[in-house]
C-alpha cells in the first residue's frame, strides 16, 4: 500500500468529443480552496463534473486523499461519493422546503459520519429565517446560499463548486462572497471552485489550475502561479499579482491602512479592518510602473524599490511585461517596450515600482 | 330514466376505467421513463408504437387483439396453455384491449412530465447521496405530479369513451363486457331514444367536468 503522506487529489481524465477534449493528470492539494480557472470552453466544469461522476469517463482515475474513486476496476457513482456539489444555479427541489431541501441530502448521509450539523450549516450561511420558504420565494442570492448550505449538510469530505456565483449580479456576488470566505476560513474541507472571474479567484483561491483547451496549463499556489510570466499573459487585462498581508497600522487622519506583506508595505483605502488583520491584496500589472530613482513630487503614495527578475513581451507589439522581485514577493508591471528600451533594463537591476492602485480584497 | 341494465353498464363502464387507468399508471411509467431519458435509436420507434392507438381506427386495434388473444392466437394459446382460457369476450380481455388502446394518454404526458425536470435534479439528488431508485421516488415523482394527474384523467375518460375497440373484443354482453357506449348503441338501435339521451347527456356531462377539473386543478401542466 502507498501512503500518502500529506492530503491530496489525484485526478487523471482524458475524454475526446468532437471539438472538445479534456486531457489531465493533476495532483491538487487535499486542504484549501483551488480554483479551476479558465474560459468558457476550457473544460473546467467537464472537469468537475468527471471529479463528482456525473460525467463518467472510461479509463479516468481519482483518488481523493487516499480513497479511490476511480480507477480501472473501481466507479463509484455519484451518489457514493463523500461529496458537496454547488451548481451554477442553485438546483434546489422546487416541491421541497428550504428546510426539507436541507435535510434532504443530510439524512442520506450516515450519522456516525456527520461532521457538519444542520444547525451549523444553516448558521454560517445566516439563512434560519428562510427555512419554511419554498424556493421560488427566495431570491437568487438566498438561493444560492441555501444551495451551499445543502451542499454542507451532507459533511462532505470534497467540496465542488461550479461558478457559483456567476448567475448573480454583482451586488448577489459582493453578498455571497463573505460567505464563502468563512466556509474558507472555518471549515476544513478542501474545495474545487470552478470559476473564470480572476477576482473571485484572487480572493478565495489559495492554489489555482489555469485550464485551457481541455488541458492545464500551469497548476500551482496562487501567488507564484498568478506571477509567472507565461500565464499573465493569457489573463490580457486581469495579469496581476495577489499578496498575502497583514494590517500593519491606521493613519486616521487620512484615511488610509497601512499593509504589510512579505517584501514591504502599502498604502490601501481604510476600510475598516482592524490592525492584525489578514487580508489580500491584489496588484494589477497595468497599474504598475517603473522608474530607475525614487520619485518625490507624484501623486503615487505607493513606491517600493524591486529587483527585476525577468520580462517577455506581452501580447501587443508594443507592450511588455515585466516580472519583479520586491522583497520575498513577486510582482508584475506591464510597460511599453520603448519605455522598457529607455530605462535598459535587464535580469537583476534596482527599480522602484510606482504602484497606482492596489485592491484589497477580502 | 335509467333501467337496471344501464345501471348496470354504468358500473361495469367505471370498474373497466378504473382498472385501465391503474395497470397504465403502473405500466405506463416505466415505458415514458425509458422513452423521456433514452438515447437509443429505438425511441423513435418505440414512441411511434406507443402512439399508435392515436391514429388507428378502433376496429384496426379491435380485429388485430382479436386475432393476438383468440383460441389460433399466439396470447391466446399462451392464455390457454396457462388455464386463463382465452380472453376475448371477457371483462379480462376487455381491460387489456383498453390498456392498448388508451396507453398513448397516460404514457405521453408523464414522459412530458419527466422530460420537463430534465437532467439537474436528477444530478443534484445524486450529489445528495439519493440512489437512482431513491431520486425517483423522492424528487422525479413528486415533480411529475402535474403530469400524473393528467395522465390519470385522460386514460380514465379515453377508457369511459372507448366504443370500437370493445365492440370488436368484447361483443356486447350484459354485466360482462356491455359498457356505456355499447349501451346507448343498442338503445338507438332499438330505436330507444329516452334511454340514450340520458346516457349520452351524462356521457357529454361527465367528460366535461372531467376536463374542467382537469384545466382548473392543473393550469401548469401539460395538456394533450
Amino acid at each position: 500500500m502507498k501512503t500518502v503522506a500529506r492530503p491530496a487529489i489525484h485526478a487523471r481524465f482524458k475524454l475526446d468529443y468532437p471539438g472538445f477534449s479534456l486531457d489531465v493528470d493533476l495532483t491538487l492539494p487535499g486542504q484549501g480552496v483551488t480554483a479551476l480557472f479558465g474560459h468558457s470552453g476550457s473544460g473546467k466544469t467537464t472537469l468537475l463534473r468527471a471529479i463528482a461522476g456525473l460525467e463518467r469517463v472510461a479509463g479516468g482515475r481519482l483518488a481523493v486523499n487516499g480513497e479511490t474513486w476511480q480507477d480501472d476496476a473501481v466507479f463509484r457513482p455519484t451518489h457514493q461519493r463523500p461529496l458537496g456539489y454547488v451548481f451554477q444555479e442553485a438546483s434546489l427541489f422546487p416541491h421541497l422546503s428550504v428546510q426539507a431541501n436541507l435535510e434532504y441530502g443530510q439524512k442520506r448521509v450516515p450519522a456516525a459520519v456527520r461532521r457538519v450539523s444542520l444547525d451549523q450549516a444553516v448558521a454560517m450561511l445566516d439563512i434560519g429565517h428562510l427555512l419554511g420558504r419554498k424556493p421560488a420565494r427566495l431570491s437568487g442570492g438566498e438561493r444560492q446560499r441555501v444551495g451551499i448550505a445543502r451542499a454542507l449538510a451532507t459533511s462532505p469530505r470534497l467540496l465542488l463548486m461550479d461558478e457559483p456565483l456567476a448567475a448573480l449580479d454583482h451586488a448577489r456576488k459582493q453578498e455571497i462572497l463573505p460567505y464563502l470566505e468563512r466556509l474558507h476560513d472555518e471549515l476544513d474541507i478542501p474545495v474545487l471552485y470552478v470559476s473564470h472571474a480572476p477576482d473571485e479567484v484572487a480572493r478565495l483561491a489559495d492554489h489555482i489550475v489555469v485550464m485551457e483547451g481541455g488541458r492545464a496549463l500551469a497548476t500551482g499556489p496562487l501567488t507564484d502561479t498568478l506571477a509567472r510570466l507565461d500565464l499573465p499573459i493569457k489573463l490580457g487585462e486581469d495579469a496581476g499579482v495577489v499578496l498575502d498581508a497583514v494590517v500593519a497600522e491606521r493613519d486616521a487622519e487620512w484615511h488610509l491602512a497601512h499593509m504589510e506583506f512579505a517584501g514591504g508595505r502599502l498604502w490601501v483605502r481604510d476600510h475598516g479592518l482592524p490592525v492584525g488583520h489578514a487580508a489580500r491584496v491584489r496588484i494589477l500589472a497595468r497599474d504598475a510602473s517603473l522608474a530607475r530613482t525614487p520619485h518625490s513630487g507624484t501623486s503615487i503614495l505607493n513606491t517600493l524599490p524591486a529587483v527585476v527578475v525577468d520580462s517577455i513581451d506581452d501580447t501587443h507589439p508594443a507592450l511588455t511585461l515585466v516580472k519583479l522581485r520586491v522583497g520575498d514577493s513577486p510582482l508584475l508591471a506591464r510597460l511599453t517596450r520603448r519605455s522598457a528600451h529607455a530605462l535598459e533594463l535587464e535580469p537583476g537591476q534596482l527599480v522602484y515600482v510606482q504602484i497606482k492602485a492596489v485592491a484589497l480584497i477580502g | 330514466m335509467l333501467g337496471d341494465t344501464d345501471l348496470a353498464a354504468i358500473a361495469l363502464t367505471l370498474k373497466l376505467a378504473i382498472v385501465t387507468t391503474v395497470l397504465l399508471l403502473f405500466f405506463g411509467t416505466p415505458i415514458a421513463w425509458w422513452l423521456a431519458r433514452t438515447r437509443s435509436a429505438w425511441k423513435g420507434a418505440v414512441g411511434a408504437v406507443v402512439a399508435l392507438p392515436i391514429v388507428l381506427p378502433p376496429t384496426v386495434i379491435g380485429f388485430y387483439l382479436l386475432v393476438m388473444l383468440g383460441p389460433q392466437g399466439p396470447v391466446g394459446q399462451l392464455t390457454q396453455a396457462l388455464g386463463l382460457g382465452v380472453l376475448p369476450f371477457t371483462f379480462a380481455g376487455l381491460v387489456v384491449a383498453s390498456v392498448f388502446y388508451s396507453l398513448p394518454f397516460v404514457v405521453q404526458p408523464i414522459q412530458n412530465a419527466f422530460e420537463a425536470i430534465g437532467e439537474r435534479p436528477l444530478e443534484a439528488a445524486a450529489t445528495l447521496r439519493a440512489s437512482p431508485l431513491d431520486t425517483f421516488f423522492s424528487v422525479v415523482l413528486p415533480l411529475a405530479r402535474p403530469g400524473y394527474l393528467t395522465a390519470s384523467v385522460l386514460g380514465f375518460a379515453h377508457t369511459v369513451g372507448e366504443f370500437g375497440v370493445v365492440l370488436m373484443i368484447g361483443g356486447n354482453i350484459p354485466d360482462r363486457t356491455r359498457v356505456v357506449s355499447v349501451q346507448i348503441y343498442d338503445h338507438v338501435e332499438a330505436l330507444e331514444y329516452a334511454q340514450a339521451h340520458w346516457l349520452s347527456a351524462g356521457m357529454v356531462a361527465f367528460s366535461f367536468v372531467v376536463l374542467l377539473l382537469l384545466y382548473t386543478l392543473n393550469p401548469t401542466g401539460r395538456r394533450v
